[in-house]
């Protein structure tokens, strides 16, 4: 139905796609798989014809005979909305924040000169009801700012489909949701295409996203696409070489030799961390937020904890308190026996550390690296041979002592997140609390990192607490495994165990929610690495 | 959204209670004695206890604001001393002038920046864009009495179609007091014209790169469709914002433009004050600016929540 | 966009180095009268013409430099030395008392223009120069603190803050090692448009008698004596007010173009 041809397309001097050729069928699930960079998001845009100034697409993109690169701007505003349907990443910023949801759905019937004004709102009702929204608890008067992350990409999905399109391009759809929030549209989107014979792209970093839900799959490698075929034949045969390595990496297993002590490192006893928030009346009784509920546990040494659970499900919160950069309401956490709190000794301080999500928020853009590495030394004061730790500290996460001179900016995501591990090296700490640390890096990128985690803990005699959304990351680096929920700790154990046989039922939602690739898929081809 | 309002009406009423006391403390308490401030250096010891008593100066200082204040809410600002008749008397003959002018001139201001504003926007990097934002440039940096020299030079002395100054008085009738207040009125507007069409610009780039702008576009809106239905109301919260901190502005322009025009508005009467050392009147006046100062700058918050929806939280 | 950078700091320049030129040199005494050579139009001695006095009014318009540029850059260095400090300050405290006492009060200042409280000043004090470059100053202040704060609220969120926190590091080392020196950038187009302001808000004090009194020269009060006199002598009014709008724009395409060359993001927009 939709026939792509030899799609090139520059923006300047910068070539982003080349001969980039795929096609999809009518009723079918295509996804573009590939890492940030690799151009996936600029071939729907190429498709949309919303290509950002001075992109320049040669090729052919036909939509039953037609062919796009050649319409005027007019005929595709006429096809936008009407044939071809688009959602993006970020549902949150994806909505004008000023218009109903109600008005926003509609919108797409009238530009459409399709519906008057009442008889589109009806229209609006019932594609928002088809999305799951239902009218008693999402009338059309909603603003977006009152709906969830999940709930607001569902209305972008009803203006998408308002005008029941042919294809629908879902740009990373679920990348910024959380795991059960994304179970939720993926199966939503897999609905649509069922009942309504719709196409859909599904454009996505994640593998196992796609072996979910895709029939056929392409991987896209800077601006090529390297190898297409229905989804279980590529997964199980693996042509190309860079096919297996993202493959590898995103089930990559860290090497690492468990040599946890039986005694406790950090002891959590019963945190409790409350939020006040804006009063309700002029004279009324500050209401509180009790972000971290009575929650206890230990770290022993050596050992790998996993602490997951969903956005706002207090995790941040904790961590920080165990930093002792957030005061208790309640409850007491120890390091070595010594209490930690927001008054704590440099001594206390230097022996914890942090590693945060951010590559690109993590330093002072105007420090060099040395600088940043040896920010640390504030606690315990500059040692004389300063320089020399610092380059060895380089050395151990894998990057070169003549780093020290450079700046931030002149690091790619992964190198960043290990100059944050070696600032966190520097005062050679117990502890190391891995903020959702490789969170944001790619898959080749990740497994990297988590690697170098496994090294270093085997040659510190590390513990990490290791937070992350991401629950096949955690299982594969992690000893035990808590789960928390609202605030709680809802389950612990052996991290196997915990995955094998979830005993709450909130941990059965998040495994059962969490895409993976079918075991039977992972077998044939060889792993290169 | 009333929860909202009420936040604003609160620092509304703490702000002017905290300004009141700021006006008093400068005028009353820093000099020492306001009599003979009043009266000057050369005053007679008799002449400055007469005033003192007549002011009731000699009562200690809370009980004084405490008369000050509450007098503003019943309208009874004092006596002028030198004119001898109520202040509230002369700064409701002098407010017809001067918030004509003020309206007439955001008035102006408003229908000019807006559309223009959008304009160069959707000419970014274009000629027109270029030549608009060149003109903005140059009207920001015009001093507005500067301006208002060379329109009556050009518009009333040379051309003769606009009086070069004083006012008539609207029962002259309206007609007569709009073209008196007119070249007074472009003379404020253009700085704030130029500086309002620049914000207006930059708000509407800034939302044409949101991400809102693109599902739009995705929805099958063209370019011209999507500013209209989707960047205007957006890029009016950043607009309005600068709409009330430059309303401050035009007060105090206005204050210098009477001078220039001759008008009988506030502006005047407090240099008169000044001059005359009237601290009376110009307490009270000083005190009726900031008023409306504050007031409008509450008025733009209300304008805000209708505005934004984010801001009508809920109870 | 190099174009605003070049021709702000050009204008920008000139006039300092005439500024700074009169305290050395002017073609003319300008305290001298010459009755003799009044209402002179532009011609080979007088460059600008003469005044009513039949001063050079070039001669003037350099002292009168000297006193707009004094009293910006005094009104902007009082905003600076009291704002930055108060908007680094209620931005390490976000949401205690002292933030909200440091908002309220800049809320409070925002509710007097500078000419009315030049107009309070000098209705008690005086008027004088001093009285001038208070007022703007007071006027400066808050918007120095609101800059400041919410530049530094959104640097206070980042996880290299978070990273000094975990090294140890207290709000006011912090404050200064961090968050100054990042938004230092955004201080220094902010100061150049202050700047700009002050010129023209020192205009306008001269202009209605609140600023430089005689017989300093300032820009303002020559328009100001220059007013009656349009009718016959436009240049008067026409040079002095030439010398604001120029040195005002070119403060002004100064801080547009160093908002252009110091802002990464911006430029990362462009390209």
């Amino acid at each position: 139905m939709i026939d792509t041809r030899n799609l090139s397309l520059s923006i300047g001097e910068t070539e982003i796609l080349h001969d980039v050729s795929f096609s999809i069928a009518p009723g079918e699930v295509f996804g573009l798989v590939g890492e940030s960079g690799s151009g996936k998001s600029m071939t729907a845009l190429a498709m949309m014809g919303l290509l950002p100034s001075g992109g320049i697409a040669t090729g052919q993109i036909s939509l039953e005979g037609e062919d796009l690169l050649h319409l005027s701007e007019t005929q595709m505003c006429d096809l936008r909305g009407r044939q071809l349907g688009m959602i993006f990443q970020e549902p949150m910023t994806a909505l004008n924040p000023v218009q109903t949801i109600g008005d926003q759905v509609a919108e797409t019937l009238i530009v459409h000169g399709v519906a008057q004004r009442s008889e589109a709102k009806e229209i609006a009702r019932e594609r928002l009801n088809r999305v799951g929204l239902t009218e008693d608890r999402f009338p059309l008067s909603r603003y977006p700012h009152e709906l969830s992350g999940g709930q607001r990409q569902r209305v972008c999905i009803a203006l998408a489909i308002a005008l029941r399109p042919k294809i629908l391009i879902a740009d990373e759809p679920t990348t910024a949701l959380d795991v059960t929030t994304q179970a939720g549209i993926l199966e939503l989107l897999l609905e649509l295409v069922r009942d309504e014979g719709m196409a859909l792209m599904l454009i996505t970093h994640d593998l196992a996203v796609t072996a979910q839900i895709a029939d056929r799959v392409a991987v896209m490698e800077k601006g090529r696409i390297v190898e297409q075929n229905t989804t279980r034949t590529l997964f199980e045969t693996r042509k190309h070489a860079y096919t297996r390595a993202l493959f590898a990496a995103s089930t990559h297993q860290p090497s690492r030799e468990a040599r946890v002590e039986d005694t406790p490192l950090l002891s959590v006893t019963k945190a409790v961390r409350d939020y006040r928030l804006p009063r309700r009346t002029v004279f009324g009784k500050t209401p509180l937020f009790r972000a971290v509920n009575e929650v206890s546990f230990d770290i022993r040494r050596g050992e790998s904890l996993g602490l997951v659970g969903e956005s706002g499900c207090g995790k941040s919160t904790l961590t920080r308190a165990i930093l002792g950069l957030e005061p208790l309401q309640g409850g007491r956490i120890t390091l070595n026996g010594d209490d930690i709190s927001t008054g704590m000794t440099p001594d206390l301080r230097a022996k914890m550390q942090v590693v945060f999500q951010d590559p690109y928020g993590s330093f002072n853009p105007r420090h060099t690296v040395a600088r940043i590495i040896a920010e640390p030394f504030h606690l315990m004061g500059r040692p004389v041979d300063a320089e020399d730790q610092i380059a060895r500290a380089l050395t151990e996460v894998g990057l070169t002592p003549d780093d020290m001179r450079k700046y931030p900016h002149e690091f790619s995501g992964g190198q960043r997140q290990r100059i944050a591990i070696a600032r966190a090296l520097i005062t050679r700490p117990e502890l190391i609390l891995l903020d959702e640390a490789v969170s944001a890096l790619d898959v080749r990128v990740r497994a990297q990192v988590l690697d170098l985690l496994a090294d270093l803990q085997a040659s510190h005699d590390l513990s990490y607490l290791f937070v992350s959304h991401d629950l096949s990351v955690v299982r594969r680096i992690t000893d035990r495994v808590m789960v928390m929920k609202s605030g709680e700790i809802v389950e612990s154990g052996e991290t196997e165990a915990v995955f094998q046989n979830p005993q709450h039922t909130y941990t059965q939602t998040l495994i059962a929610a969490a895409p993976a690739i079918p075991e039977d898929w992972t077998h044939g081809a060889q792993d290169a690495g | 959204m009333t929860r909202f309002l009420l936040t604003r009406l609160t620092s509304l009423i703490l702000t002017l209670l905290a300004a009141s006391v700021v006006i008093f403390l400068v005028v009353e308490v820093v000099p020492g004695d306001v009599a003979s401030v009043m009266l000057g250096l050369n005053a007679e010891p008799e002449a400055v206890a007469a005033l003192r008593e007549e002011l009731g100066l000699n009562a200690p200082a809370h009980v004084r604001y405490l008369t000050w204040v509450s007098g503003l809410f019943t309208g009874d600002f004092g006596q002028s001393h030198t004119y001898r008749v109520p202040v509230s008397e002369l700064i409701a003959d002098r407010l017809w002038v001067s918030l004509p002018l003020a309206i007439y001139a955001l008035a102006l201001s408003t229908f000019i920046a807006i559309p223009v504003g959008l304009i160069a926007a959707t000419r970014a990097g274009k000629a027109t864009d270029t030549g608009i934002m060149g003109l903005t440039q140059l009207g920001i940096a015009v001093p507005n009495f500067w301006f208002a020299m060379f329109l009556v030079l050009i518009f009333a002395i040379n051309l003769r179609w606009f009086p070069s100054g004083g006012f008539p008085g609207w029962d002259e009738g309206l007609w007569q007091g709009i073209i008196a207040l007119t070249l007074p009125a472009i003379a404020l507007a253009v700085q704030q014209a130029s500086i309002m069409a620049r914000v207006t610009r930059s708000a509407t780039l800034e939302t044409l790169g949101q991400d809102y702008i693109r599902t739009a576009r995705a929805k099958g809106l063209s370019q011209r469709q999507t500013v209209i239905r989707h960047a205007m109301r957006n890029a009016l919260i950043p607009v309005l914002t600068i709409l009330g901190l430059q309303f401050s502005f035009l007060l105090a322009g206005a204050i210098i433009i009477e001078n220039v025009f001759f008008l009988p508005g506030l502006g005047r009467l407090i240099f008169q004050a000044i001059t005359q050392n009237d601290l009376i009147v110009v307490k009270s006046v000083v005190m009726l600016l900031v008023f409306a100062i504050v007031t409008v700058n509450f008025l733009v918050d209300v304008a805000y929540a209708a505005v934004d929806p984010r801001l009508r939280r809920r109870a | 966009m190099k174009r605003n950078l070049i021709i702000g700091g050009a204008l920008s320049t000139l006039f300092t180095l005439a500024a700074l030129l009169s305290f050395l040199w002017t073609p003319y005494d300008v305290t001298a009268l010459n009755i003799g050579a009044k209402f002179g139009t532009p011609n080979g001695q007088n460059l600008l013409g003469t005044d009513h006095f039949g001063r050079d009014i070039l001669s003037m318009l350099m002292v009168g430099a000297r006193i707009s540029i004094a009293v910006a850059l005094a009104a902007v260095s009082f905003g600076i030395l009291l704002g930055v400090p108060l908007g680094l300050l209620a931005a390490a405290r976000r949401g205690s008392v002292v933030d909200e006492i440091i908002m309220r009060s800049n809320d409070l200042v925002f509710a007097f223009p500078s000419l009315v409280i030049a107009i309070l000043i000098t209705a008690v004090f005086g008027p004088s120069l001093w009285n001038a470059i208070l007022a703007i100053g007071i006027f400066n202040t808050p918007v120095f603190a609101r800059v400041t704060r919410g530049a530094a609220l959104s640097l206070w969120t980042l996880d290299y803050i978070m990273a000094a926190r975990v090294a140890g590091k207290g709000a006011f080392r912090i404050s200064f090692e961090h968050i100054l020196p990042n938004i230092l950038n955004l201080l220094i187009v902010q100061a150049t448009i202050q700047f700009a302001v002050g010129i023209i808000i020192e205009a306008g004090l001269s202009y209605v008698g609140l600023g430089a009194q005689p017989p300093i020269p300032s820009w303002g009060r020559m328009l100001a004596d220059s007013q009656t006199m349009i009718s016959f002598a436009p240049h008067l009014a026409l040079f002095p007010g030439a010398a604001i709008v120029l040195m005002v724009l070119g403060l002004n395409l100064l801080g547009d173009g160093l908002r252009d060359a110091l802002d990464p993001k911006i430029r990362r927009a462009r390209t």
